[in-house]
């Protein structure tokens, strides 16, 4: 298992470092110089040059990617080109955002979507279970951005209830930062319920038709109970993989609702950051969600190999 | 008995208690929320070209020596009054002596001296720094008093002190600008939430009038939507220049709501390569300059009439003259001057666009109009650093469309190597002339000159300057709606 664990820390290494590499050259390639965007059409050769050596880019390219990754590695992810501030400082004040929308979002969904899925398996070709994947279908084909317009629409201009968009900041209070929350989670988690539904759905069908499940309801156990603690706990496997899933992509996927709600998160940060060729924070934004991505894999394929000795063995 | 239900009446009941009061004073407000497209990305005005830095700092949290007020005119600010010498080299200033900065330290000479020195010091990173380079030597003969002598005579180095990048700093507090700005503004820095708001509050110390307004907050909205959506549901008290020329019909038929047109100083231009074949020949550019309909371009981007222009000026300034008709719309005299340039046919080049919507917008009206003579022009899209490095600084492009929002910057066409890469001797002497005339009667004349020069030779393809579309709540009053400098000062902000 030691051996097992080590290769897989190794291949873990190289993926980041190449990952990494890949993400320096791409944006290396790319044209346009930072210092340019920031001092504009009027700027003199002169102010150009002195910004550019104190954004550090008058160094050669292989100097600065090693400075990048060394930076990486101490944890110093650099000052960004436009805001002047350490970058890890930006992502941690976006993550504040983020995170907690992504949570809401999830729990959101999974508050609509397993109920639901339950409700159809256990109404199996009756009108409930009908309507339950219309609903499936819609949450899928509606964009989410667009669903969000709407929310905006009847609740922040119809109503008045709750703010069109924007985000006060946790020091504002704990309420005025949840309501300001409640209609992009509301958005973001509508696909995510619909696919949890429909998962929830399909796996507790699976699961009813199983042996035991007979065997429960022959023992004379309730409806209630065979539903809730033998069909669903064994249908719960998939739904939580999938939910697993969607988080990461909540957290990555909120870069359309962030903008659509003005919210200062870090899908925000992505999209104004390529607008203004802050390429510091894309780099580190890019290797952020890459090596989210790629640890995610790794602790799947540890799980893999403790759940089957063969996996181990075999490689 | 008490029963929950009572227990919630008497809850709702003391909720609406709570919010009446509030309502019955909604009227002495002295607060507002406004909202702009752009979010500055840092706050210090002298190192960065960034309009947004502007538009939250300047007259707010910085103040220059003169300022400009809503009309476009210079008054005094820093500086309570100024001589200029017979010698039109020597500038001496009187400065306010009750000023201070925000942090407390007063505010002398010796921060005049040490922020245009470092403005022009070699490691500067001022966008304007050619504002400073006239200078000569500055002494401060006293706290109150600055001399300012120049190299040799320079009309617009006075108008320059009014920009954004002449703004008085503190020696202790420049370097922390950026995120921590400490300006002599009538209002101080409070908080920035980055991607979201910015807070400030009146300075108590301020030189000035007492501000109307106790604290202002800045919002960032950049999607035209989610501007809309804010500005219907209440949420912000203002929007400076809405991005949804759209919904301007839905807005003003909202009571709540107060929606103007004005006019900036951004002429927007069809960018033209003057040394690159064909574009070189006069008869070319004269033939686009036939087909390019203004108002249908302007109209087809915003859906409502926008100040035409036939040369680089803005009809904000008073030396505007309206040149418009210099080459009115005429296609078969188009044709045939394209025909004596040797296309009888036309050609094809490229037409390469920024991404404001004026530009993708006025692009594609632009490329049909000229499909009329046989120029097939076909449209490449570009991010802003792509067009920056490929189109401003690497000069490889046919045709354009760009605004050009510095205030008076018609000396660009005097320029060596700019990227149009236009080059004429006489309007470079004309604009030497200008430098040296202090006579604002005489230099306007002069600037009319050079308007006609730039339209007579039909540069760049002259359209429109950009709208400013301010959005405000009904109550709000003191708002600029026309921008000769893309600013919004706080002070004159107030509730009726």
């Amino acid at each position: 298992m030691i051996a097992y664990i080590l290769r897989r820390l190794f291949a873990l290494a190289a993926t980041l470092a190449g990952a990494a590499l890949v993400i320096f050259l791409m944006l290396e390639i790319l044209p346009g110089d930072p210092a340019a965007v920031t001092l504009g059409l009027n700027a003199a050769p002169e102010a150009l040059a002195a910004l550019r050596a104190e954004m550090g880019l008058d160094q050669p390219a292989p100097m600065r990617f090693l400075s990048w990754v060394g930076g990486l590695l101490t944890g110093d992810l650099g000052l960004s080109y436009t805001y002047r501030v350490p970058v890890a400082q930006l992502i941690g004040e976006r993550m504040a955002v983020t995170l907690p929308l992504a949570f809401m979002a999830i729990a959101l969904a999974t508050l609509i979507g397993v109920p639901l899925g339950i409700l159809a398996a256990s109404r199996h070709g009756r009108p409930e279970d009908a309507a339950v994947m219309v609903f499936a279908q819609l949450g899928l084909a509606v964009p989410n951005f667009w669903f969000g317009l709407l929310l905006v629409l009847a609740f922040a201009i119809g109503l008045g209830w709750l703010p069109a968009g924007g985000f006060p900041g946790w020091h504002a209070g704990f309420a005025p930062a949840l309501k300001s929350l409640l209609m992009p989670a509301f958005a973001l988690a509508l696909p995510q319920a619909a696919i949890l539904a429909r998962v929830t759905r399909s796996a507790m069908l699976d699961t009813l038709q199983e042996d035991f499940v007979r065997t429960a309801r022959a023992k004379g156990l309730g409806e209630q109970v065979t539903m809730l603690r033998h069909a669903l706990r064994n249908a719960l496997i998939p739904v939580v993989t999938i939910m697993g899933l969607q988080f990461s992509v909540l957290i990555a996927g909120a870069i359309i609702i962030e903008n659509v709600f003005a919210l200062p998160g870090l899908g925000r940060l992505v999209f104004q950051s390529i607008a203004q060729h802050d390429l510091i924070v894309v780099k580190d934004l890019v290797m952020l969600f890459a090596a989210l991505a790629i640890i995610v894999n790794f602790a799947v394929e540890l799980l893999y190999g403790l759940i089957d000795p063969r996996l181990r063995e075999a490689s | 008995m008490t029963t929950r239900r009572d227990v919630l009446a008497g809850a709702g009941l003391a909720a609406l208690a709570v919010q009446l009061p509030a309502s019955a004073f909604a009227q002495a407000k002295d607060s507002v929320i406004i909202a702009m497209t752009l979010e500055p990305p840092t706050l210090d005005p002298t190192s960065g070209a960034a309009q947004a830095i502007r538009e939250v700092t300047l007259q707010n949290i910085f103040e220059g020596l003169v300022k400009m007020d809503r009309t476009g005119k210079l008054v005094p600010c820093l500086a309570e009054s100024w001589q200029i010498a017979p010698d039109n080299v020597t500038y001496t200033f009187k400065l306010r002596q009750n000023a201070r900065f925000h942090d407390g330290t007063p505010f002398t000479s010796e921060q005049v001296k040490f922020s245009f020195e470092r403005a022009v010091a070699p490691d500067s990173t001022n966008a304007q720094r050619q504002l400073f380079t006239p200078i000569a030597e500055i002494a401060t003969p006293d706290p109150a008093t600055v001399v300012i002598k120049l190299k040799q005579p320079a009309a617009l180095f006075l108008y320059g002190l009014a920009w954004g990048d002449a703004v008085i700093v503190a020696q202790q507090s420049a370097a922390n600008n950026k995120t921590n700005p400490v300006g002599t503004g009538p209002f101080k820095f409070v908080r920035w939430n980055r991607g979201d708001r910015l807070e400030l509050e009146r300075f108590d110390g301020y030189w000035g009038e007492k501000p109307a307004l106790a604290k202002a907050t800045w919002r960032f909205i950049a999607d035209p939507q989610a501007q809309l959506a804010s500005l219907l549901a209440g949420d912000v008290d203002a929007q400076t220049n809405l991005a949804a020329p759209e919904a301007v019909a839905q807005l003003k038929a909202n009571p709540k709501l107060k929606v103007t047109f004005g006019k900036t100083e951004g002429e927007v231009i069809l960018g033209t390569n003057n040394a690159k074949p064909p574009f070189n020949d006069l008869r070319v550019r004269q033939a686009i300059a036939h087909v390019l309909d203004r108002k249908t371009i302007a109209l087809g981007v915003y859906g409502f009439d926008v100040d035409l222009i036939g040369s680089h000026f803005s009809p904000l300034h008073p030396a505007y003259i309206d040149l418009t008709n210099t080459y009115p719309v005429d296609i078969p005299k188009a044709k045939a001057l394209l025909a004596q340039a040797g296309f009888p046919n036309g050609f094809n080049c490229t037409l390469k666009l920024p991404p404001p919507a004026y530009a993708r917008r006025s692009g594609e009206i632009i490329a049909a109009l000229l499909q009329q003579i046989g120029i097939n022009a076909s449209i490449e899209p570009l991010e802003f650093p792509q067009w920056l490095e490929r189109v401003f600084r690497g000069k490889d492009f046919d045709l354009t469309v760009i605004a050009h929002t510095e205030p008076l910057d018609i000396g660009i066409y005097a320029r060596d190597d700019y990227y149009f890469q236009y080059k004429n001797p006489a309007f470079k002497e004309l604009m030497a002339k200008i430098d040296s005339t202090l006579d604002e009667g005489q230099r306007n004349e002069l600037y009319k000159d050079a308007q006609r020069i730039l339209a007579r030779d039909a540069v760049n393809g002259f359209l429109f300057v950009l709208p400013k579309i301010t959005v405000t709540a009904a109550g709000l009053e003191g708002v600029w709606t026309d921008w000769p400098l893309p600013i919004t000062p706080l002070a004159e902000v107030r509730w009726k």
